[in-house]
């Protein structure tokens, strides 16, 4: 590999492989805090199109694949960001009243009987 | 309030698929999934340290880990998540999270390297998470038998111990039945994230 050319050959470290431009922290400020989101706590984007123009292109995509319900960790696979980066961009977005955020039930006692046997059932006929 | 949103959103379960390296969980995993495997990635950062021990990584700063998931519609309302989880130590820092909330936990073992599978156990038991144990028979030959792999694993009686080809959707679905089935016959045990009456 030549190592005289300096900047020419730069493009050759911006591929998929070399990984986002961006370190992901940069996108959050350095904010590491997951506000609490569940992995499957689902998410929908309540904002219309104005509220929508205008932001950084990392909200928008994630407001873009939230039109319908859609869990965390969904969202964070569909926009390609760590986890970590895409709770603190959802806090900021749920602050900010543009998302709607639906917790998974806290089930201190465990599953239902009921739901188990329907989850059962369910992939009996799957 | 009456928003008609809230009435789309399913209640979402969680299913963990840990094991070691090249088991085969997201082979399970993308078996019986809708969606082909979703790859999503956490980064755990010295930032993390009052919540993740990081003790013998010292001087390491950033770590990344690589989640797969896939997801079954089990009925209009009910979706299950499957997450297949790394196995090895230096991933626990994900695992709280991922067991918390978690219906159980399936641990996915290969014979010729049932060491891998320890950790992983030893943190559900410690954790009472229901978890069952399911022998990954690549070849399709049945080397071992659940009782040997059981003995070899030093389980207890009531942990369930399947034979399974994690290639073939109806036998990761009988695994995953057994698991529920399990998790109905002991009651629910709670997969507690620390709040369970003492």
């Amino acid at each position: 590999m030549s190592t005289t050319d300096g900047y020419a050959g730069a493009s050759d470290w911006l591929d998929d492989d070399a990984g986002p431009v961006v370190r992901p922290y940069a996108i959050t400020g350095g904010r590491t805090d997951p506000a609490g989101f569940d992995l499957i706590a689902h998410v929908v984007a309540t904002a219309g199109e104005a509220a929508i123009a205008g932001r950084p292109p990392e909200q928008r995509a994630i407001l873009a694949v939230a039109g319908n319900p859609v869990a965390v960790v969904e969202v964070a696979a569909s926009v390609d960001l760590p986890l970590g980066v895409v709770r603190v961009l959802l806090a900021d977005l749920h602050s900010e009243g543009l998302i709607e955020r639906y917790d998974p039930p806290a089930t201190p006692d465990g599953p239902n009987e009921q739901l188990l046997q329907a989850v059962i059932h369910g992939l009996r006929a799957i | 309030m009456a928003s008609g949103r809230s009435d789309r959103v399913p209640q979402a379960l969680k299913i963990l698929i840990a094991g070691g390296f090249g088991v085969g969980k997201t082979t399970m995993v993308s078996s019986v999934s809708e969606i082909s495997p979703l790859r999503t990635e956490e980064v755990l950062t010295t930032a993390g340290a009052d919540t993740d021990d990081l003790a013998g990584v010292e001087g390491k700063r950033t770590t990344t880990v690589a989640m797969d998931f896939g997801r079954i519609t089990i009925a209009p309302h009910i979706v299950l998540y499957l997450f297949g989880t790394p196995g090895q130590d230096r991933f626990m820092f994900l695992w709280e999270e991922l067991a918390a909330g978690s219906l159980g936990a399936v641990v996915m073992a290969d014979t010729r390297r049932l060491a891998d599978s320890f950790n992983v156990i030893d943190y559900f038991e410690r954790r009472g998470t229901p978890f069952m144990v399911a022998v990954n028979c690549f070849d399709g030959v049945k080397s071992h038998t659940a009782t040997q792999v059981r003995h070899a694993l030093d389980l207890e009686q009531h942990v369930p111990v399947v034979l399974c080809d994690a290639r073939e959707r109806e036998s990761v679905k009988e695994v995953l039945i057994t698991l529920l089935e399990y998790i109905l016959k002991s009651g629910g045990k709670p997969s507690s994230n620390g709040h369970a009456p003492s």
